[in-house]
């Protein structure tokens, strides 16, 4: 902090910025005053970091280099930052220029940090990443597979900005592209070089953003920017740690468009569920505004873009346009039938242009480097890069860019280091709830992610969540599971997806129960076709996905369930008991201390033994165990 | 439903707030309604009836609306909740690591449904589709405070810490 407020104080007094001309000096100004090379310590500052105690680590890490401040001779910045992305390894922290790289930092590690490696020069070795299996560590952030491996335009930033400082944007770049669309630009030649780029919304749908520009530009009326922020997919939070790590991108973006389309007027809507991603947008709003960059007459040109941060209030449907903007002018959130297209009525029955966070956040770079340059990432239908998720049974969990057209294998096991404990690779998840489980060791580890490839196997891309399974999950619950959760979601206004999804959850409430019947998958198969066939919005023609595709998978699991009554995987309750194997139990006690039910008993050193009344079947015992003695009979 | 069994305690409301929450912070604008109802629950953790029927004559809309926004979206309750909130995680990588049987262990312990609040008012129990720390899943939040990495065992513990209170 103080390092900050007495840099401040060189510059000089900064008010609305009245041209391009003033924002590129004050662009220069603060990178002359910014020392690159200047030691800095940047704490990752993410929801996932967060959520195991980075702001204690921040906090202690500031104290810790305030309080040794006569012993070090350049006295480094301790910056919070967006999600450096490995959110497995969290709190993380990268100090710069060298690129060090620590994970899994305690606040108690703060001062040990700053006398051996900020003073002493040296690591300190037990923070360094190793990778499975591997016997060296790695210090460098570059050196680390799972960064190496990425290629990252939309997150270029994240990370490495401080998300509630503008300046530190402005120093990395931010707003250089709308000047350029201000000072240089046509609307006309925005949309030119976005269709050029043959960008593709990236929440799902892949509409080719430059032509939604197009026919919104056409429309007569006030025009509308909306920025889709929320997020609903369960296991998907790459939209997030965007909002949250570089505001300014989605900002930026959000005003090219409306600069392309003559709207004065932005709305962004933000899952409730997000309160960092609210607090970054709008802290980022007043900075801007108060830059001259948001606002009346931004940069001297006329232009008026004004721009507000709306919560949604937990509906997963708010996520589908039309139910988001009706979700927006404050009512509930149902969709509409899409025979008009919101580029012509849309918000207030205005022509409204809506995209993804993601979408808006590759813009600038689009517009500064130009869309042949974009297109050179990615493949023929589908360019440029996708940020994904990966969750679920995988080493590296976090977050992940990549260019279109990579390899599920490149990403689950170049990037993501495989699959812990020894397991199997089951199947990958993508799309979220309307999505489809794809079953990899079969066929398809070398299926490339794209917009169109995914699609043909009965799955989608969708906004980029992508969960690994490994032979502990099963099918049939896994597709009892989203089918549940859209139950709860469906707005309820069409009769497909809102009886077809209940008639399918009975179904296979039942199957998990061990209750299945001999023409339960026929009926499943029959009810999902239709759903997917005949409901109103995107969510229920794409609702039935995760029964359908698993069906089409993992037949044999859901004949398990019917015929012999076994759920293969031990996950469903009823058709299933652990038991420990006495030839490979060692009697170390770890799962009678483990369990919360009392349900093991057993002395020390003898095999050990569970009381079948007892237990939950919680699956502490068999998770914790290091001889592979619990077994799913 | 759990819901009825609830000894409801319906707390003073205080209109001068609601005023301001309506007039000063949102500009008595129809299209901030649900931003408001979301202002009035943070205060008060649920929506006090008799501030819906003021939000109804203040922004001149039924109360019949007010009641579809309140029921459709699930971050909204009509009734109120318990000292303790615990929201458990159920998005989908918390899912795979167990959350599910998490909520029907506390469920169970507690003798609610999720989205119920226990008898004397102490617990809440809610579950959640994603927070977004899929890392460090399975996620528990109890009182604001995230648990990563959650167990039944430590689910037991935060219960009965504060039932020996």
């Amino acid at each position: 902090m103080n390092t900050a407020t007495s840099a401040a104080a060189v510059l000089p007094e900064v008010k609305r910025l009245a041209s391009g001309q003033e924002l590129e000096q004050l662009r220069q100004a603060l990178i002359d005053r910014t020392d690159l090379n200047a030691p800095r310590i940047l704490v990752c500052c993410g929801t996932g970091c967060k959520a195991v105690g980075s702001l204690d680590l921040l906090e202690t890490m500031r104290n810790a280099v305030a309080a040794s401040g006569a012993a070090i001779k350049v006295v480094p910045e301790v910056k919070r930052t967006g999600c450096h992305g490995f959110c497995s390894r969290g709190p993380l922290l990268t100090l710069q220029p060298e690129g060090l790289f620590y994970q899994r930092v305690k606040p108690e590690d703060a001062e040990e940090i700053v006398k051996q490696t900020v003073i002493g020069g040296e690591l300190v070795k037990r923070l360094l990443y190793k990778p499975q299996g591997a016997k060296e560590a790695i210090p460098k952030v570059g050196d680390i597979p799972f960064f190496a491996k990425q290629t990252k335009l939309v997150l270029k930033r994240v990370g490495r900005i401080d998300p509630f400082d503008i300046n530190d944007a402005l120093v990395h770049g931010a707003y250089k592209a709308l000047n350029k669309v201000l000072t240089e630009m046509t609307p006309d030649q925005v949309i030119e070089e976005i269709k050029s780029s043959k960008l593709r919304g990236r929440g799902g749908a892949g509409f080719p953003t430059g032509l939604k520009w197009e026919s919104c530009a056409r429309q007569p009326g006030r025009h509308y920017v909306i920025c889709n922020g929320d997020e609903g997919d369960p296991g998907a939070f790459m939209d997030a740690s965007v909002m949250e790590g570089d505001p300014h991108a989605v900002l930026e973006g959000m005003a090219i468009a409306a600069y392309s389309m003559g709207s004065d007027r932005g709305l962004l809507y933000v899952r409730m569920e997000y309160p960092l991603a609210v607090q970054t947008l709008t802290r980022a709003i007043r900075q801007a505004e108060e830059l001259g960059l948001i606002g009346d007459n931004i940069l001297g040109t006329g232009f008026k873009f004004k721009v507000s941060v709306s919560t949604g209030a937990g509906a997963f449907v708010c996520g589908e346009s039309s139910a988001l903007m009706s979700s927006l002018e404050g009512k509930v959130g149902r969709p509409r039938p899409k025979y008009i297209r919101s580029t012509e009525k849309g918000f207030r029955d205005s022509p409204s242009n809506l995209n993804n966070v993601e979408t808006y956040a590759n813009v600038p770079e689009i517009i500064l480097r130009g869309g042949a340059w974009y297109t050179g990432y990615g493949t023929e239908r589908s360019a440029g890069t996708k940020v994904f998720s990966l969750t679920g049974n995988v080493h590296n969990v976090g977050l992940v860019e990549v260019p279109m057209g990579t390899s599920l294998r490149e990403i689950v096991y170049g990037i993501g280091g495989g699959i812990p404990n020894k397991k199997e690779l089951k199947a990958v998840q993508t799309g979220g709830p309307s999505g489809g489980c794809i079953p990899i060791p079969k066929k398809f580890l070398d299926i490339n992610v794209g917009f169109g490839k995914l699609a043909e196997i009965g799955s989608m891309m969708g906004s980029g969540g992508m969960i690994v399974m490994d032979e502990n999950i099963c099918m049939v619950e896994v597709s009892r599971y989203f089918i549940n959760f859209l139950v709860e979601e469906s707005c309820g206004q069409c009769t497909p997806c809102r009886e077809g999804l209940t008639r399918m959850k009975d179904i296979l409430t039942r199957l998990t129960l061990g209750e299945g019947r001999a023409g339960d998958v026929e009926l499943l198969e029959e009810i999902g076709n239709f759903t997917n066939s005949f409901s109103l919005c995107g969510l229920g023609t794409s609702a039935a996905n995760p029964v359908l595709s698993t069906i089409k998978y993992f037949r044999e699991e859901y004949d398990a369930h019917i015929l012999d009554k076994k759920c293969p995987a031990g996950v469903c309750k009823p058709l299933y008991y652990y038991e420990i194997d006495p030839e490979k139990c060692t009697g170390c006690g770890l799962c009678r201390l483990k369990c919360p039910a009392k349900a093991i008993a057993g002395e020390k050193k003898q095999p050990h033994t569970i009381d079948q009344e007892l237990c939950i079947k919680c699956m502490e015992c068999y998770k914790n165990c290091k001889f592979d003695s619990i077994k799913i009979m | 439903m759990a819901e009825a069994e609830v000894i409801c305690q319906e707390p003073e409301v205080d209109f001068t707030l609601i005023d301001r929450i309506i007039r000063d912070d949102y500009n008595g604008n129809r299209e901030a309604m649900v931003m408001m109802m979301q202002a009035i629950q943070r205060h008060y953790h649920f929506l006090p009836e008799p501030a819906l029927h003021y939000l109804a004559q203040a922004i001149s809309v039924p109360l019949t609306k007010i009641y579809e926004v309140a029921t459709f979206y699930a971050s909204f309750s009509l009734v109120p909740k318990g000292k303790h909130i615990l929201h458990v995680c159920t998005g989908t990588a918390c899912h795979l690591k167990g959350s599910g049987g998490m909520v029907k262990h506390v469920a169970g312990k507690l003798g609610i449904a999720p989205g119920g609040t226990t008898a004397d008012m102490k617990f809440t129990l809610e579950t959640v589709n994603c927070l977004g720390a899929c890392a460090v899943s399975p996620v528990v939040v109890f009182n604001e405070k995230y648990h990563p990495k959650a167990t039944v065992g430590l689910l037991n513990e935060l219960i009965d810490q504060v039932n020996a209170e």
